[in-house]
């Protein structure tokens, strides 16, 4: 197993299944009386969060203290952090405090790879969103959804083979489209993104994806899962695009281009939608949506990951033999 | 003032013999015997260079004195083998009047490690929106000819048609620093594949060829020189080479680390490596080094940008631009231009020494190494080899992109006026260089 | 030194019969048997045991798996494990009498899991251990109810149990 999760480039096909398949087991421990576990109980993970995302926040401390762990959350806002201390003296305080694995949410591209090799401290660092880059998670609870939807109970040990993902909106800020482009792919999705030119990044020819322009030449491929990610609206002023209004008709998962999905395609979200801009209601609220199945999938993924990158010695051999 | 014969020196690489330096210039060449009292460098196996002329120097003072002054930031320069610098106008308060000028200048006269020329601001405040006072620098104490608004780029079209004819009024050169603003904002790296791929913004390349695209035209429509800063990719140069081609009065600088490095080393998010501009591609770093040895390029000059270890250590969004490199240019030039059989090491003195000497107005350094010039040289074993660690660092930052790294090349003595800054491949403290400086200038 | 086969399939078979009889014997009055086995080769076993209890007096029993990965108490100390399904029978394990299943009991150190383990999935009205082959050397206060052979060993000693789900074939050997 890997020491840190910092990319979905840095998961082959069988380490990817392996954290799914763990998921699937702490997805089971749901609906027991219990559901507490006791695998992390004297483990410290310390939730760093430098930009407000209550969700993601709440997702791994429910999933850390499901796995017995103590919990401390950083909020960058009205703390040191916020400004004047750097990245590098609030990981060295972290330290300190004996911290076995940081979750860190950061503004800025690639701070979760600096508090993993800077020698700044020596915990587990989880990548749960840096900048426009990565934020590997969200992409595997999204790949748990649709494994999940494709294949139920009989999940365990699938990667997504032959599955067609479209990935819809602001692809060049998007950290959510790099982690699923790359994690897809190492599945075994054929993954297409779609978005106006002005959201696609500058040598997206170089990815492992089919690009496309116009929403409707993507959903004429068939997709089996459609993913709308969040536009932001500031993103106008900057020319992107020129107005919410053109964007939900070209880009928009509008009601009528939900008559044009295929009966099972899946249509998701990671939240937070802006209804009527990338997203209908009547897409977001029909049976095809995931919206819900991802938020929940969310704390199993990151019990996963916990679990695998905190509970054990850091050598990455496994073995599943018992006493003898 | 007792003499100095340098023994068994190649000059540039090319013939060996002895040259006598007395009062600061160069007396005698051929083959001399060491005279009463006189004072004998062992050069034998060492290249002799002309002084190197840095076109492009942060000094940092005033103001950023955390990070380098004039005193350490021309001891780097001397270790570098340099014995002039340019020292850029981005200082607190700016050097956009002759009080902050003439100040510089001072400081660098008083230690007598290199000399110290300032550079002047092009606009007000590096604001880019009014002239600042460039006939007053002209005019004042340290004869300022080279103006920049460096770290920003004099954008405004008209501000720069202004500029690039009041500048020439003084026989100055406006350094452009090509970046258009509006399309590098919030820029980090190059843009391109690994850029979407680290999804940090991007600088495209036409960010900096459109605007030198503009000036060269600019230059040509008002007659005026024009002086590019740190050309970095394979576009710009293509620009350039046409301008030439046009008679247009251009001249261009290429940074060491562009000669070598490449965006790829972005991937590791270590700021060290972020500079403006951004380290680019392969492709661009091999149209520089060409463009250097035929000629399209003139010069190559530092950029040396001291930073304080915590303008380094955070993120990469969060890091300052910049690298310094007085130190190891001399190096990294011989490995990526000598080295590969691209430049002669009288290329070397000519890209390092003549041409921005001529660019920036600094006398002395028409006649490298001739008798009657003055004694400002560089003896180097190119044969050494180390790898770089802080320790080879003489300035007060350590933001070296180098560090680490196995370079060619070793400065073994400066000379500034005859006067040795460097000596067995040690800086002359600080007492000895200042008290022999003036002794020399007294005459 | 070489593999000495201490049980055959069909002294297997023989073994997981005497328990199933002995814990139909022990079973009193109208209690749900459930059949709880620890991944990998306990819950191989427990569907064994259950399907001859099951032939004897059918609808009295179930049978699932009990993974105690996540309860270990070695977990910080080794490599990451991953950890194997639980399956609880429909009707769950409240008021039920569970019995563990395991292949080879040692030192009883799995068995304290699965009992952590299982107290988060409900409250059985009793628990038993049954396994195939207990080695001795215990390091907990615990013992099986029922126990397919005893088998005296050396720490220095490895008992193998192979199963034909798992394994291909049905053998007890040690080494």
């Amino acid at each position: 197993m890997i020491q840190h999760l910092l990319s979905t480039r840095d998961l082959d096909r069988e380490a990817a299944i392996r954290i799914l398949d763990v998921a699937e087991d702490m997805a089971q421990t749901a609906d027991r009386e219990v559901r507490k576990l006791p695998p992390l109980r004297g483990k410290t993970v310390v939730n760093l969060f430098f930009e407000d995302s209550t969700r993601t926040r709440l997702s791994f401390e429910s999933a850390a203290k499901r796995l017995s762990a103590d919990v401390i959350t950083f909020s960058a806002k009205g703390s040191s952090v916020s400004k004047g201390e750097s990245l590098k003296d609030t990981a060295q305080t972290l330290a300190a405090m004996g911290a076995d694995a940081i979750v860190v949410r950061h503004h800025d591209s690639g701070a979760a790879h600096q508090l993993a090799h800077a020698g700044w401290i020596d915990a587990a660092i989880i990548n749960a969103g840096d900048g426009t880059h990565e934020h590997p998670t969200q992409a595997l609870l999204d790949a748990f959804t649709m494994r999940s939807r494709r294949h139920g109970a009989d999940s365990r040990g699938r990667g997504l083979d032959g599955l067609r993902v479209a990935i819809v909106g602001d692809i060049l800020h998007s950290r959510v489209a790099r982690s699923n482009v790359w994690l897809l792919t190492t599945l075994g999705a054929e993954v297409h993104v779609v978005a106006p030119r002005t959201l696609l990044p500058h040598g997206i020819e170089h990815w492992p994806v089919t690009v496309h322009e116009h929403l409707d030449d993507a959903l004429a491929a068939a997709p089996g899962a459609v993913m709308m990610l969040r536009i932001q609206t500031e993103r106008m002023r900057d020319a992107f695009f020129p107005s919410s209004r053109e964007y939900a008709r070209e880009w928009g998962l509008t009601a009528e281009r939900m008559t044009q999905l295929g009966p099972d395609t899946m249509v998701m979200h990671p939240g937070p939608m802006n209804r009527g801009l990338e997203i209908s209601s009547a897409a977001a609220d029909s049976s095809a949506s995931t919206v819900l199945d991802q938020v929940t999938n969310g704390v199993s993924i990151r019990m996963a990951v916990l679990y695998l990158l905190v509970a054990g010695s850091s050598e990455t051999a496994d073995s599943t033999g018992g006493e003898r | 003032m007792t003499g100095i014969l340098i023994r068994g020196a190649s000059s540039l690489g090319e013939h060996t013999d002895d040259i006598r330096i007395r009062d600061g210039v160069i007396i005698a060449r051929g083959s001399l015997t060491a005279e009463l009292g006189e004072r004998v460098i062992d050069a034998a196996g060492l290249i002799a260079l002309p002084g190197l002329v840095d076109l492009h120097t942060h000094l940092r003072e005033p103001g950023g004195e955390a990070s380098e002054t004039v005193l350490t930031g021309t001891r780097a320069a001397a270790a570098g083998g340099f014995t002039a610098v340019h020292a850029m106008a981005n200082t607190s308060p700016v050097a956009d009047t002759a009080g902050v000028v003439e100040q510089v200048q001072r400081l660098g006269e008083r230690h007598g490690y290199a000399t110290v020329r300032p550079i002047g601001a092009v606009t007000v405040g590096l604001a880019g929106e009014q002239l600042a006072e460039i006939g007053a620098m002209a005019r004042s104490t340290a004869a300022v000819r080279v103006f920049s608004d460096d770290g920003f780029c004099v954008h405004d079209p008209l501000i720069m048609r202004r500029a690039l004819e009041y500048v020439a009024t003084f026989d100055g050169v406006v350094a452009q620093h090509a970046q258009e603003p509006r399309l590098t904002q919030g820029a980090q790296m190059n843009e391109g594949a690994l850029s979407g791929e680290l999804g940090l913004a991007g600088w495209p390349a036409v960010a900096e060829e459109a605007i030198i695209a503009r000036d060269v035209l600019l230059a040509q429509h008002v007659g005026a020189r024009l002086h590019i800063c740190h050309v970095s990719t394979a576009g710009s140069v293509e620009v350039v080479r046409w301008a030439k081609a046009r008679g247009i009065a251009v001249t261009a600088e290429a940074t060491p680390h562009h000669l070598l490095l490449t965006e790829d080393l972005a991937r590791g998010y270590d700021a060290r490596f972020k500079v403006n501009p951004p380290l680019r591609r392969d492709e661009d770093v091999l149209a520089l080094r060409a463009a250097l040895a035929d000629g399209t390029i003139d010069i190559v000059a530092t950029d040396h940008a001291p930073h304080p270890t915590e303008a380094k250590e955070c993120t990469w969004a969060e890091a300052a631009f910049g690298m310094v490199g007085l130190e190891s240019a001399l190096s990294i030039v011989q490995r990526t231009m000598v080295d590969t059989g691209l430049l002669e090491w009288r290329g070397v003195a000519r890209v390092l020494s003549t041409t921005p000497a001529e660019i920036g107005r600094v006398p002395g350094y028409a006649e490298p190494l001739e008798v009657g010039s003055p004694a400002h040289l560089t003896l180097i074993d190119a044969s050494s080899e180390r790898t770089w660690s802080v320790a080879d660092l003489r300035g007060r930052s350590q933001n070296s992109p180098f560090v680490g790294e196995t370079l060619p090349g070793r400065v073994v003595h400066t000379l500034h006026r005859g006067v040795s800054t460097v000596l067995d491949a040690e800086l002359v403290d600080a007492e000895t260089v200042a008290a022999a400086h003036e002794a020399v200038t007294r005459g | 030194m070489v593999a000495r086969t201490v049980l055959h399939d069909a002294d297997i078979t023989r073994a997981l019969r005497r328990i199933a009889h002995e814990v139909l014997e022990s079973r009193r009055g109208d209690g749900r048997l459930v059949f709880l086995g620890i991944p990998t080769r306990g819950a191989t076993l427990a569907l064994r045991i259950q399907q001859i209890v099951d032939e004897i007096e059918p609808g009295v029993s179930s049978a699932g798996s009990l993974d105690i990965t996540l309860y270990r108490d070695d977990l910080a100390r080794t490599p990451t494990r991953t950890p194997a399904p639980t399956r609880i029978p429909a009707g769950g394990i409240d008021d039920a009498i569970v019995v563990l299943v395991d292949d080879v009991l040692y030192s009883g150190r799995t068995i304290r899991a699965a009992l952590d383990a299982l107290v988060d999935h409900g409250r059985p009205r009793v628990v038993r251990l049954a396994v195939l082959v207990d080695r001795g050397h215990r390091e907990l206060p615990i013992r099986a109810d029922f126990v397919g052979k005893n088998l005296p060993s050396s720490t220095s000693e490895r008992v193998s149990v192979r199963l034909t789900e798992v394994d291909g074939n049905d053998e007890v050997t040690i080494e």
